[in-house]
């Protein structure tokens, strides 16, 4: 399977303006504001869900032993917040319906 | 936040855009990582995260009422790794 090109916010903002008709300054600053919006709610605990996508949120995690796999060693893992995403049904339903696409040549 | 909010308070700040259009860039911003991500793509954010798929192998589920064995299909599902800097900043306190 060839590796497919990695997209990137520039690919992103080129997505916005061209589908939108946005000046290509506006659609750079609005995807970038979009993700430290984000951002923002989930560094204040609040999560953010956006409809037919998925919902971020943020979840504490207590302590617990890990062990170091090399060593065998016993390690405390401090406890920790961390942000999960959980996809709508709507996009699990696509990317397991767009399967076949995968593997295509593009 | 929902969409709507977001959709707000980024109009508060793109005041010489409507806010259909911001509705719209939105759309199309979520709906270009969900095409991606449909195509096998992995969509790299640098200090957000990166969105991508990974399989689920086929196994053998249970009925938890029944307990009878139903065999579950391989399918491949929507992943999202958050950034170093997204965790540090979420972390922090």
């Amino acid at each position: 399977m060839p590796q497919l090109k990695t997209v990137t916010r520039a690919d992103l903002t080129e997505a916005v303006a061209e589908k939108c008709h946005l000046q290509r300054a506006d659609a750079g600053r609005l995807v970038a504001r979009l993700f430290e919006m984000i951002e923002h709610s989930l560094v204040r605990g609040e999560p953010v869900k956006l409809s037919r996508f998925g919902n971020f949120t943020v979840r504490r995690k207590k302590e617990r032993i890990g062990r170091n796999p090399k060593t065998g060693l016993e390690v405390p893992i401090t406890p920790r917040t961390v942000v999960t995403f959980r996809p709508s049904q709507l996009l699990k339903e696509r990317v397991e319906r767009g399967k076949g696409k995968a593997k295509k040549t593009r | 936040m929902l969409r709507s909010e977001l959709v707000e308070r980024l109009q508060a700040e793109f005041a010489h855009l409507r806010l259909s259009e911001i509705e719209a860039a939105v759309d199309a911003l979520l709906d270009a990582i969900a095409v991606a991500m449909i195509e096998g793509r992995r969509v790299e954010l640098r200090g957000f995260g990166a969105f991508s798929t990974r399989v689920r192998e086929a196994r053998t589920g249970r009925n938890p009422r029944t307990g009878a064995s139903v065999k579950v299909a391989a399918k491949r599902v929507p992943f999202f790794k958050p950034g170093k800097e997204l965790r540090a900043h979420v972390n922090r306190e």
